[in-house]
C-alpha cells in the first residue's frame, strides 16, 4: 500500500507541473487555435532566470525562501516579457495566414530560443540552488513525500485556484471566455481583441514560469534543452485533456504524471514512455477531442 | 652498360638481404593521412622516439630496430592492404592498427603469418574476448573493463550482496550496464534485484528509486552520463536509500560534483588513470615536447608504452620466434607510460587503464 501511495505522489507532482505548463497551450489554443510549440522554452528561460537571479541573490548574502519567492517573481516577468514579445513579432503578423505558418512559425521561435540561450549561456548543465528548503518528515512519511513535493503540489492548486478565479470572476476573465467562443463577435461588442490575447499569452507564460522554476530547484540542474521533453509532455496532457478545455489540461496533466509513475513503478521505466503515449493514441481514438474536449463542429 | 646495372641491382638487393638480416623490423600501421590522422599519427612518433631511443643505446639483441611505417586510413579494406604489405617486408611485430574495424580486419593476415600485434587504442571488447586472435594485445583498456572494475569494487570492496543495474538506454551506458550485469551474473557472488533503462532528461526518477529502496539493493550500478547521475544521487539522498552509487567515465566529469553537490559525496565511479605520477610518462612527454615542440595527442602514451612492450618482449624472449615473444608478453612485466603492464592470456594489459574514484569533500580521489 505504501508503495502505491509512494508512486501516487510520484504521479502527482509530476502531473501537477505538466498541468501547470499545460494551462499556456490550452489557453492559447482556445483562442487563436495555435499550438504554441515556443512554450517550453518559456518554461526554460523562466528557470534560466531564475538561475541568474538566485546567482546574485546569494552574492548579496540572501538565502532560502526569499531568493525562492525573488527568483520566482522575476521569473514571472521575464518569462511572461518573453511570451509577450513572441506572440507580437511571430505570431500577430500571421494571424490571418493560413493556419500553417503559425505553427511553423512557431515551430522556429522554438527552435531560435533553443539556440539563443545556448549561445548566450552554455550548453552545459549547470547547477540550480535546491531553494525549496528541506524539512525531515518522519520516517514512513518521509519516504512518500518531501518538503519540496509538498511546495510543488501547494504551489500548483493555488497557481490553478487563482486562475480560475480570474477566468470566472473578472472582467478580464469575461472577455477571454468571450474572445475565446467567437473573437469577431467579441469585438463587435467592445472587447479589445488583441489586448486579450496578449494576456493570454502573459499569463501562459508566467505559469510555464513558476513551472520551471519549481522543477529547477526539485531536480537542481538547467540546461538549454529542458523545455524540448517538458513542452512535449505538456503538450500530450493539453491534447489528453482535450485542448482548449482548462480543467481538460489539469485532468490530462495528472493522468499523465500518474500514468508514467505507474508504468514506471509496477512495469518497467523502460517502458515509460511507450505507455504514456500509447495511452494518448488510445485515449484519442476513442475520444478525438480528449477527455473534457468538447467535439465543435466546424465552424462554416 | 647493362652488366653495371645489373651487377648493382644484384650488389643492392644483396645488401638489402643482408642488412634485413641484421635488424628487428617493428611495423606500425595506422591512418597517418586523412580525418583521422590525429589519431594514429601519436602512436607513430611514439614508434619512433623509442626506436630513435633504443638504437642510440645499441639495440636489441645486438641489433638495429628498424620501422615499417603503414597508412591504413582506418579503413578496414585499406587495413588489409596494410597488412600484407607489412608481411611481405617482413615485419617481426606489428603496433597497430589504430580503429577496431581496421585492426579486426588486419588482424587474420598477422595471425596466419604468425606476428605478434599490438593496438595503443583498439576498444572492442571481441578483438580480445572472442579468443580468436591469439596474437593480438592492446594496452589500452577494453570497453568493458571499466564494468569490470566497478562490479568486482562492489562484490570485493564494497562486499554487497544485491545490486540494481540502471542506464540510460544509450550505446555507452546500456554496454556498460550490460557488461556489469553479465560479471555479477558470472560472479555468482550477488544477486541483480532490478535492471531497467530510465528516460534522459525526465523530470524526476522517483519512481526508480523507490524501487531500488524496495528491492533492498546495497549498490546502484548506473551506465551513462553525469546529467541523469546527478539527478540520481540527489533523489537518492533525499528518500534516504543507502545503495552505494556506482558509475562509469560519464559521470566522472567535473560538472557531476558541480550539479549533484553535497550528494554527490562517496559515490564511486570508474575513470581513466591518473597517469601525471607514473615518471616514465612524464619523460616521454617530455621527450615528445622536445622533438616536436607540441603536445603529443590521443593514444602518445599508449603507443608508447606498446611500442616498448613489443621490444621489451623481443628482448627477454631473446629471438623474434613467435612462440616466444607472444609468451614474454604474457610473462613479463614492462615498465610504460601507462604502468607497469604485462598482458592476460586473452591479450588485454593488467594494470592499464581504469581506476575507482570517490568523491571526498567536493573533489575526484582515486582509490588505490
Amino acid at each position: 500500500m505504501d508503495y502505491f501511495l509512494e508512486l501516487f505522489f510520484g504521479g502527482l507532482t509530476r502531473g501537477s507541473i505538466y498541468a501547470l505548463i499545460a494551462l499556456g497551450y490550452t489557453m492559447v489554443y482556445g483562442i487563436i487555435q495555435l499550438i504554441n510549440f515556443a512554450h517550453g522554452e518559456i518554461y526554460m528561460i523562466g528557470a534560466f532566470v531564475a538561475l541568474i537571479v538566485a546567482g546574485v541573490c546569494t552574492i548579496y548574502g540572501l538565502s532560502g525562501v526569499s531568493i525562492l519567492i525573488l527568483a520566482g517573481i522575476v521569473a514571472v516577468i521575464y518569462a511572461s516579457a518573453y511570451g509577450y514579445t513572441l506572440e507580437k513579432i511571430a505570431y500577430r503578423p500571421l494571424r490571418d495566414a493560413p493556419r500553417l505558418s503559425p505553427l511553423i512559425s512557431a515551430i522556429g521561435m522554438s527552435i531560435f530560443l533553443q539556440n539563443y540561450v545556448l549561445l548566450a549561456q552554455t550548453p552545459d548543465f549547470l547547477p540550480f540552488p535546491r531553494l525549496i528548503p528541506e524539512f525531515a518528515f518522519m520516517e514512513p512519511v518521509a519516504y512518500i513525500l518531501g518538503s519540496p513535493e509538498l511546495v510543488i503540489l501547494v504551489t500548483t492548486l493555488v497557481t490553478m485556484i487563482l486562475l480560475t478565479l480570474l477566468i470566472k470572476k473578472t472582467k478580464i476573465g469575461k472577455a477571454m471566455r468571450a474572445t475565446q467562443q467567437d473573437m469577431n463577435m467579441a469585438r463587435l461588442v467592445g472587447v479589445s481583441v488583441d489586448r486579450i490575447i496578449s494576456l493570454t499569452f502573459v499569463i501562459g507564460s508566467a505559469l510555464a514560469a513558476i513551472g520551471g522554476v519549481l522543477v529547477a530547484s526539485y531536480i537542481g540542474q538547467v540546461n538549454f534543452y529542458i523545455g524540448f521533453l517538458a513542452g512535449v509532455k505538456a503538450f500530450t496532457a493539453a491534447v489528453l485533456g482535450g485542448i482548449g478545455s482548462i480543467s481538460g489540461a489539469v485532468l490530462g496533466g495528472l493522468i499523465l504524471g500518474w500514468a508514467e509513475s505507474f508504468a514506471a513503478g509496477y512495469i518497467s521505466s523502460d517502458y515509460e514512455d511507450v505507455f504514456t503515449f500509447g495511452l494518448l493514441v488510445l485515449i484519442l481514438i476513442l475520444r478525438p477531442s480528449g477527455i473534457l474536449g468538447k467535439s465543435t463542429k466546424q465552424k462554416v | 652498360m647493362t652488366v653495371l646495372l645489373s651487377t648493382l641491382a644484384l650488389l643492392l638487393s644483396m645488401t638489402a638481404t643482408g642488412f634485413a638480416a641484421d635488424t628487428i623490423k617493428l611495423g606500425v600501421a595506422g591512418p597517418h593521412s586523412g580525418d583521422l590522422a590525429p589519431y594514429g599519427i601519436p602512436a607513430m612518433r611514439a614508434a619512433q622516439l623509442v626506436v630513435k631511443q633504443v638504437n642510440a643505446n645499441g639495440g636489441i639483441l645486438g641489433k638495429q630496430v628498424e620501422l615499417l611505417i603503414q597508412d591504413d586510413q582506418c579503413k578496414p579494406e585499406i587495413a588489409t592492404n596494410t597488412a600484407t604489405k607489412l608481411v611481405t617486408d617482413g615485419a617481426n611485430v606489428v603496433l597497430g592498427h589504430i580503429c577496431s574495424g581496421a585492426t579486426k580486419a588486419a588482424l587474420g593476415i598477422y595471425k596466419d603469418a604468425k606476428i605478434p600485434v599490438m593496438s595503443p587504442s583498439a576498444t572492442n571488447p571481441p578483438l580480445t574476448q572472442s579468443g580468436d586472435y591469439p596474437n593480438f594485445f592492446r594496452t589500452i583498456a577494453s570497453d568493458d573493463m571499466q564494468a569490470k572494475m566497478a562490479v568486482d569494487f562492489a562484490l570485493n570492496k564494497l562486499g554487497v550482496k544485491k545490486i540494481a543495474i540502471l542506464h540510460d538506454k544509450g550505446d555507452y551506458g546500456k554496454g556498460f550496464a550490460e557488461f556489469a550485469k553479465k560479471f555479477v551474473e558470472e560472479s555468482g557472488k550477488a544477486e541483480i534485484v532490478l535492471f531497467e533503462g530510465i528516460t534522459p532528461g525526465a523530470m524526476d526518477y522517483s519512481s526508480i528509486i523507490q524501487k531500488v529502496r524496495r528491492n533492498d539493493a546495497e549498490a546502484l550500478i548506473f551506465g551513462g552520463y553525469h546529467p541523469e547521475a546527478s539527478k540520481l544521487v540527489s533523489q537518492l539522498a533525499r528518500k534516504r536509500v543507502k545503495a552505494a552509487f556506482i558509475s562509469d567515465d560519464g559521470v566522472k566529469d567535473d560538472s557531476f560534483l558541480k550539479v549533484a553537490g553535497s550528494a554527490a559525496e562517496g559515490a564511486y565511479m570508474t575513470g581513466p588513470r591518473d597517469l601525471s605520477k607514473i615518471p616514465l610518462n612524464a619523460e616521454a612527454v617530455a621527450q615528445f615536447k622536445a622533438e616536436y615542440g607540441s603536445e603529443p595527442g590521443a593514444f602518445f602514451q599508449e603507443g608508447y608504452a606498446a611500442a616498448l612492450a613489443l621490444l621489451n618482449a623481443i628482448q627477454k624472449a631473446g629471438s623474434t620466434d613467435y612462440d616466444a615473444v607472444t609468451n614474454a608478453l604474457r610473462t613479463q612485466y614492462v615498465e610504460t607510460p601507462v604502468g607497469k603492464i604485462k598482458f592476460d592470456a586473452k591479450g588485454d594489459a593488467e594494470g592499464v587503464g581504469f581506476s575507482v574514484y570517490t568523491v571526498k569533500n567536493g573533489k575526484f580521489v582515486e582509490l588505490q
